[in-house]
């Protein structure tokens, strides 16, 4: 099942084109703009391409795995989901098929950018763990969205809602988080809606690993919260999918 | 033991549609078996519940011996199913379609290799096999279908509407294909409106009429139940249908007087001579009759005997039910 999405996905360069330009246009754009936001003080970080970087890795995990959600509703759309319910698959292979598919994707995503990042100038104490564990981080964000956003699928069974719900959610979700700014710079109630936000969970672990002496509790508390949130979504997911063929 | 097997079957939908309202069919191994009727009859509804994709409110489905509500993994392996909309993946080639489609069956390597290419050629599809779907034309969309569901050579075969929107030409080929099926062993159950297909393919046909059967047996039996000759008038005046029925049941040699709408439907020993004694008779309390039809009854009446209403009625009414 993996395979299949992957082939599609191989299938249209022009998307895996757009979807990895994207995040390096982010990158640069602002990298750019917000540079010598840096220099404010309370920042706590000398390059802001070093900041942003994670920021970045986790918030394009965050965007293409969101969706996902219209893959499931033009397979249902096309009698496809009903032709693998018929058939003997595992009822949990169907759905996660699609979301090992989406995790494959965050990881070759997610080093590319890195790459690129690196060769802009971002440096990392942290190193290959930091990475590795950046990359787990932003797995860890893209498959509960994914499955979230499979879950509007299999509810609501339009493409529309998908992207409605995306384009609504996903800015401030990025937004309230340390994305772009530090936290100690946001206005007090932003920080304290940061805490509980799974973005930011996944984007400080990413940086905490990636600064040398990583506060490795935190991290590992920071991926906790962020398995938590991937069993509820996971847990909805399924729901939707019982439905789904309850209604039938 | 009988391919399929449904017994009292019932299922209203959320949105309180009674689609089935205790279902009875049996399809016997090997043979082709047609459940006739109008869009909204609960076809589509008995094809879902057998094939495990839906579960009954009531009743009992076994389909290859297993029972579909107990069983229901067994069911999966057993049956190939080709909806009414297509689960062809347009995405991807015809090959890689049947590859996946083994694979959920367990089949691997070289055996599944040889099992795609042999379906490929035989529905005729190896010179496209490595082309997207969606460049197909309808018919190879359909024939893809149909190759999907039998990859794992299945015991049953479930067909939901397989003709409809194909041209002619591809009509006739799937049912030549259909009909080679048959003769290989599968058992065949297909749903369709078109009762020209009814009674080409299948050996066995029960009629359906809202979530009920209301008459079964072979093409011929059903025929044969109407003896002699089909007259149809067609009022001028639908309110009138009433009054011209009576006026016709006591002419002798006809029977069955019906009507529905505008139209007057009797059967008649002999509908040449019987047809001027009916035009005189209706003259005579001033109806006129716009045209006139005389025809060797086909399942269409079979259906309006029992029902009540023609099938393409039947289908417009239950539209219009829907839209309120």
């Amino acid at each position: 099942m993996t395979l299949r999405d992957m082939t599609h996905l191989v299938r249209q360069p022009w998307f895996v084109a757009l979807m990895l330009l994207q995040p390096i246009i982010w990158i640069v754009m602002y990298g750019q703009l917000f540079g010598r936001v840096v220099e404010l003080p309370g920042f706590h970080a000398t390059s802001y391409i070093d900041f942003i970087t994670p920021g970045i890795v986790v918030m394009s995990a965050l965007f293409s795995s969101s969706l996902t959600g219209i893959g499931t509703v033009n397979d249902i759309d096309r009698g496809v989901m009903d032709r693998f319910l018929v058939s003997p698959a595992s009822r949990a292979a169907i759905i996660i098929g699609r979301l090992m598919n989406q995790a494959i994707v965050t990881v070759v995503q997610s080093l590319i950018l890195f790459s690129l990042a690196a060769l802009m100038g971002a440096r990392y104490p942290g190193g290959l763990v930091g990475l590795v564990v950046l990359l787990i981080a932003a797995i860890l964000l893209a498959v509960p969205f994914a499955a979230l956003s499979s879950t509007l699928g299999l509810v609501f069974k339009k493409g529309e809602t998908v992207i409605g719900a995306v384009n609504f959610f996903l800015l401030p979700l990025t937004f309230s988080s340390s994305v772009f700014m530090a936290q100690g710079l946001m206005p007090r109630w932003m920080q304290a809606v940061s805490e509980f936000n799974p973005v930011n969970w996944s984007v400080t672990a990413g940086r905490a690993a990636l600064a040398s002496n990583p506060d490795w509790l935190y991290v590992i508390t920071r991926l906790g919260f962020l398995a938590i949130f991937g069993l509820l979504c996971g847990s909805a997911a399924t729901r939707a999918f019982q439905a789904y063929r309850n209604s039938s | 033991m009988n391919a399929i097997k449904a017994i009292n079957l019932t299922k209203t939908y959320k949105n309180g549609v009674r689609a089935l309202n205790g279902l009875n069919l049996t399809v016997k191994t090997g043979s082709i078996f047609a459940l006739l009727g109008p869009n909204g009859a609960g076809k589509s509804t008995a094809v879902k519940i057998l094939t495990t994709l839906s579960a009954a409110d009531s009743g009992e489905g076994n389909v290859a011996g297993f029972d579909v509500a107990r069983e229901p993994g067994k069911v999966r392996r057993a049956i190939g199913c080709v909806a009414q909309n297509s689960g062809v993946d347009a995405e991807s080639t015809a090959r890689e379609n049947l590859m996946l489609q083994g694979h959920f069956h367990g089949m691997g390597g070289r055996e599944l290799k040889t099992r795609v290419s042999e379906l490929l050629a035989q529905f005729s599809l190896t010179d496209s096999a490595n082309r997207l779907a969606k460049t197909y034309s309808g018919g190879m969309q359909r024939k893809l279908d149909i190759a999907t569901a039998l990859i794992h050579r299945p015991a049953v075969l479930f067909l939901d509407e397989p003709t409809v929107g194909l041209d002619p030409h591809a009509r006739s080929e799937l049912w030549d294909e259909i009909a080679r099926l048959s003769k290989a062993g599968l058992s065949i159950l297909l749903t369709t409106h078109y009762l020209e297909e009814a009674d080409k393919l299948a050996d066995y046909v029960t009629i359906v009429d809202r979530g009920r059967a209301v008459a079964e047996g072979t093409p011929e039996e059903l025929k044969a139940e109407l003896r002699g000759d089909w007259v149809q008038l067609e009022l001028a005046d639908a309110e009138v249908g009433k009054r011209a029925r009576l006026l016709l049941q006591g002419l002798e040699g006809l029977r069955d007087v019906q009507i529905s709408g505008a139209l007057l439907y009797a059967r008649a020993d002999q509908g040449a001579t019987a047809l001027p004694r009916m035009l005189l008779a209706l003259q005579s309390g001033e109806i006129a009759v716009v045209s006139v039809r005389v025809s060797r009854p086909t399942l269409d009446d079979v259906y309006l005997r029992h029902t009540g209403h023609t099938m393409t009625q039947a289908g417009e009414t239950k539209r219009e039910a829907q839209v309120e």
